[in-house]
């Protein structure tokens, strides 16, 4: 059964990706043992994130990327991730709205999911259907997540590159970038820019990334992008070695070819200064803290380790033990 | 394990409006199901593509411009060719009565006239699910 399942992705079968990225989104704890076997089949795509404000273009940018890249004969997939209501549970995924040119291309795979209260906008959800879209084949996986705090620095722990959209227009400070969301991105895109401003947003964004590398406040992502400048011809003309800035106009397609020579040049020049691996590793680590942590929290549920809980904060409140006492108590009661 | 209803609503055709369409959404969201919309001019191909890939319990299509009765048989007959029968196929729109019976006999489980409680739709669509996981 599940062999057949596995196959069926490994094969590019629509209802089997379809069905399996279901499970895992509803958390069916039957899933575990394909994505278990499909994981040797990955590592092959290039997994890319776009984020942004809401309403910036980035649906608009992803639909021409994939394009662009059908063209240079890549399968896509992509996975539009847009939040749940809070108040409903419910979601009104429209992200498909934008790239419905590419509803009928059998080399394209599109998939809209909710956060469904995973505030980080990327949930591990995110990563296993990541996961079987490479087994299933798709080269390029790109991956639109809505900025807003936290999601942004999430999307870094499962893409090789980051691409951060701003536009004109949104208020008088840098709007668009925020402090510590900067640092992530590997490729900046000033969309909009047939509104005014757009030069300005683009200065605004070097200034900070120079400010940055000067103060060396640059945290080792954009590092990495740093020595990717100096290893790669195609990704960026900066003479520092700083992230490209590229101006575009997504709803014409202007620019959006620079945008992927950059996503392009990027990944070439991870792979040249063995830079791609360290990404991976650090993002695999950061993926195996949180599994544990999820078990973790999972255990303290478990109604044994609640009720031994409860009886242990009695005794601490009594004062028949302390609290780090109780701890290791519960530490080992729960194995 | 938390299941949701996901429902693809969808306009095929050439009408140029899609305000139903969108109030049928909203009220699906507040149901507490994960509506993806595509959006107008749908064509069936584009549909039942989007349908599969979105893997999707319900697809919902309205459809003001008079072209139902070629369009809903369509996506039911590509659902068919693509062996998926455990979709539940809805349609919405100014549909005149006598239609109806043609379009149920073609496998849309049911059509809901302008001016149906968007609640008898979320009912429905609860009640008739095809599908339990
Ligand atoms: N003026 C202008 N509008 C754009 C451009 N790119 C996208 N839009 C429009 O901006 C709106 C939001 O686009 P969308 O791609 O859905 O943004 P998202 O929310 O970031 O995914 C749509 O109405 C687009 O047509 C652009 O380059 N210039
Ligand atoms: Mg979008």
């Amino acid at each position: 059964m599940s062999d057949d399942i596995v196959a069926g992705i490994r094969s590019g079968d629509v209802r089997a990706i379809a069905r399996t990225i279901s499970r895992i989104d509803n958390g069916d704890p039957g899933i575990v043992g394909i994505v278990k076997a499909l994981h040797v089949h990955t590592g092959e795509a290039h997994v890319i994130g776009i984020t942004g404000p809401p309403g910036s273009g980035k649906s608009t940018l992803v639909d021409k990327l994939v394009r662009s890249y059908r063209r240079d004969g890549f399968t896509v997939a992509v996975v539009a991730v847009d939040p749940s209501s809070p108040f409903t549970g419910g979601a009104i995924l429209g992200d498909r709205i934008r790239m419905q040119a590419h509803a009928t291309d059998e080399g394209v795979f599109i998939r809209s999911l909710a956060t469904r209260g995973h505030l980080g906008g990327v949930s591990r959800a995110t990563i296993d259907t990541v996961r079987v879209l490479d087994a299933a084949g798709y080269r390029r996986i790109i991956i639109e997540t809505v900025g807003v705090g936290q999601s942004e620095v999430d999307i870094v722990r499962l893409a090789d590159t980051i691409v951060l959209v701003s536009v004109p227009g949104l208020g008088d400070d840098i709007q668009a970038i925020k402090a510590g969301v900067m640092e992530i991105g590997d490729v900046f895109v000033v969309n909009k820019s047939d509104r005014d401003g757009a030069d300005r947003v683009v200065r605004e964004i070097k200034g900070m990334l120079e400010t940055a590398l000067v103060n060396g406040t640059t945290p080792p992502f954009a590092l990495a992008g740093h020595g990717v400048a100096k290893a790669a011809a195609g990704y960026s003309d900066d003479p520092h070695g700083l992230p490209p800035v590229i101006k575009t106009i997504a709803e014409t397609g202007e620019g959006v070819d620079s945008v992927k020579k950059a996503i392009e040049g990027h990944r070439a020049g991870l792979d040249q200064a063995g830079l791609l691996r360290a990404r991976r590793l650090a993002n695999v680590e950061h993926e195996l803290r949180s599994v544990v942590t999820d078990r973790l929290t999972a255990l303290l549920e478990r109604d044994d380790i609640r009720s031994r809980t409860k009886m242990l904060s009695a005794e601490v409140v009594d004062r028949a033990r302390d609290p780090h006492d109780a701890a290791d108590d519960l530490m080992a009661a729960m194995g | 394990m938390e299941r949701k209803i996901r429902v693809l609503v969808a306009k095929p055709g050439l009408d140029g409006h899609d305000r139903g369409a969108k109030v049928i959404a909203r009220a699906l969201r507040d149901a507490g199901m994960e509506v993806i919309y595509t959006g107008l001019r749908q064509t069936p191909e584009q549909i039942v593509q989007a349908g599969m890939q979105e893997d999707v319990d319900c697809i919902a299509m309205s459809i003001l411009s008079g072209a139902h009765n070629h369009l809903f048989p369509r996506v039911m007959e590509l659902l068919k060719e693509r062996k998926v029968d455990d979709i539940l196929v809805i349609g919405g729109g100014v549909i005149p009565e006598s239609d109806i019976p043609f379009l149920k006999s073609a496998g849309i489980a049911e059509i809901f006239g302008p001016g149906t409680p968007t609640k008898v739709t979320i009912d429905f669509i609860r009640a008739n699910l095809k599908r339990n996981s």
